[in-house]
């Protein structure tokens, strides 16, 4: 498990403060993508982000437009997993359909701040800082197999060579 | 025990029984993209695939930043445009056409009882002809293009009942602010919102769309007005196919019912920076104003071009305003031309910008410089979304922005009625 640091913030965080408008139909390679990354809403961000970091969150994070970009932005800028208490459901299928983690947590939201150091346990559904354990809901069946497949594409790419065998 | 309407049209679609909370993979009628299809193009092409697997359910309207803004824009739109010739896509709509949400339920795509994906948020909106309609990311309809399959989980319901008649001057944005203000912008995530109750037939399609368009920012799923016999004269002149009309059983179980008296509902803003920060137009009256926007999928139909007109007719914006009339499409262009409201307009010193998505996402044609405030008819006010990080955006109904327009301050509408 690699250690990263928490990004912080609070309700509501919409897609366009995550990648604004402006780059979304430009289509900018994931480097450029994740120097965009939460542009109006923290400029920090993208100037001190490190591989491993998390972002950690209050309710209904990626409520807004259905831009994909919002979530790939995240993982290009090398972000292991979102934490939050609920996310929108479009940035929820987005996420998981392109290998971003986005992990629901009742407790960790409230306890984590900026700076705090963390490490996400995936197998035993542990959010771990500074010995703290917070805890995260295991993800739906449903999303699983997308998941395990290591994203959409790929999982569709064996559900359609599963189809051609017969 | 009877199911709601997103139950039953997703059990039709599935072949089996289907309640809230269950997982099914359906076959969608129609999927929409617009100029998000280039991204699309780019991952239904890692898949290996020569052909989408059922082209003329593919709909693709340009309608983001039409006319291409510059050279990137450009390369976008030829990449698509070069993908529908190559795979005989037969539903395109070029930039000449307008609002993807507009153009699709004009074409009359948007029928009772089918399903719908469409990569856009806003695609809730055909809820209003009784469809079932979600918004889903770009590798998703990739993903659909190739096997003409989605995965949904059914969604629970939420109903809205309405009763009363609309006061001068309030009209279906205001109702739906109204109803996001009060219950916030995450109410309804992962749900189905039904709009009903004995005054849901006082709303016309139009304004069903602004409803449905609107769920979106409570997180809804999907949206739903009962077709009744405003839809079926809409449709008689359009419909292209068959439909079967699904209707929620008498008895269905809802997640919550919420009760609002149309009656009681004063003229809503929705203040900076969040859409459900909503407030009637009373309490920020007099805020100075530097645009003025109306139109979008939101409202910009020919009943929001003509609420808008009847208060700017012989009148001057305010010199400190720019307005920017933008029309939902050509359908409504050409509607509003027809009857002398595109001359009021200009008349009164606004610009008409042509159909089409404009500058609600902040990439064009208009865009605002810090510290500029707009009051706008579009649908999400989130910081920098129409430029600056430091400019602010007031969402209100068309007669609050025409007024507003006048003043060069946010206004009450009905000082001009």
């Amino acid at each position: 498990m690699s250690q990263g640091r928490v990004w912080k913030y609070g309700d509501d965080v919409n897609t366009d403060v995550i990648y604004a408008g402006k780059y979304t139909y430009q289509q900018l390679p994931p480097e450029e993508m994740a120097k965009h990354a939460f542009e109006d809403l923290d400029p920090e961000f993208a100037r001190n982000v490190k591989p491993g970091d998390v972002v950690v969150a209050g309710k209904n994070f990626g409520c807004g437009s259905s831009r994909e970009q919002a979530a790939a932005c995240l993982r290009s800028a090398g972000v292991r997993a979102v934490v939050a208490k609920s996310f929108s459901r479009i940035y929820f299928r987005n996420a998981i359909n392109l290998g971003l983690a986005v992990l629901q947590s009742e407790d960790a939201p409230d306890a984590l701040k900026t700076g705090d150091p963390v490490e996400v346990d995936f197998a035993g559904g542990r959010i771990l800082s500074g010995g703290r354990v917070f805890h995260f809901f295991p993800l739906p069946a449903s999303v699983l197999g997308i998941v395990e497949a290591g994203g959409l594409i790929e999982y569709t790419k064996k559900r359609l060579a599963d189809k051609s065998r017969g | 025990m009877g199911r709601t309407f997103s139950e039953k049209v997703l059990s039709r679609k599935a072949g089996r029984p289907l309640r809230a909370g269950e997982v099914a993979t359906v076959s969608p009628d129609f999927y929409l993209s617009h100029d998000n299809s280039s991204a699309i193009i780019g991952e239904f092409k890692k898949l290996g695939l020569s052909r989408v697997a059922a082209r003329d359910k593919v709909v693709i309207v340009l309608d983001h930043i039409v006319p291409a803004a510059d050279e990137r824009y450009a390369a976008n739109h030829k990449t698509i445009r070069e993908f529908i010739a190559a795979q005989g896509i037969r539903h395109f709509y070029d930039i000449q056409n307008g609002v993807c949400h507009q153009v699709f339920s004009e074409a009359s795509f948007a029928l009772p009882g089918t399903v719908i994906m469409g990569s856009d948020s806003h695609t809730t909106t055909y809820g209003a002809f009784g469809a079932f309609s979600a918004g889903i990311g770009r590798t998703e309809m990739a993903s659909i293009w190739a096997t003409d399959e989605i995965w949904l989980r059914v969604p629970e319901t939420l109903r809205v009942e309405f009763s009363g008649t609309f006061p001068p001057g309030v009209s279906a944005k205001d109702v739906i602010l109204k109803v996001i203000g009060d219950h916030g912008a995450d109410r309804a995530n992962y749900e189905a919102v039904e709009f009903a109750g004995p005054s849901a037939r006082h709303f016309s399609l139009a304004s069903r769309m602004v409803l449905c368009n609107m769920a979106a920012e409570m997180g809804a799923k999907n949206g739903y007005f009962e077709p009744d016999e405003k839809t079926f004269a809409w449709l008689k002149a359009r419909a292209k196919n068959d439909f079967t009309v699904v209707t929620s059983d008498p008895g269905a179980a809802y997640e919550a019912v919420l009760s609002y008296d149309i009656s009681t509902i004063e003229p809503q803003v929705a203040c900076p920076h969040t859409v459900d920060n909503v407030k009637p137009v009373t309490a920020v009256a007099g805020t100075k104003i530097h645009q003025a926007l109306i139109g979008t999928c939101t409202n910009g139909r020919l009943e929001d071009m003509e609420v808008a007109a009847r208060i700017l007719k012989g009148r001057n914006i305010h010199p400190g305003v720019r307005t920017l009339i933008l029309p939902a499409s050509r359908e409504v262009y050409l509607d509003a031309l027809k009857a002398g409201l595109i001359e009021i307009f200009v008349d009164a010193g606004c610009v008409i910008l042509n159909p089409g998505c404009g500058p609600c996402l902040g990439a064009h044609e208009g865009i605002l410089a810090p510290g500029e405030v707009v009051v706008s008819t579009s649908n999400r006010n989130f910081k920098g979304r129409m430029g600056s990080a430091t400019s602010e955006i007031f969402l209100a109904s068309p007669a609050t922005v025409a007024a507003s327009a006048l003043e060069g301050r946010i206004t009450d509408p009905r000082t001009f009625l």
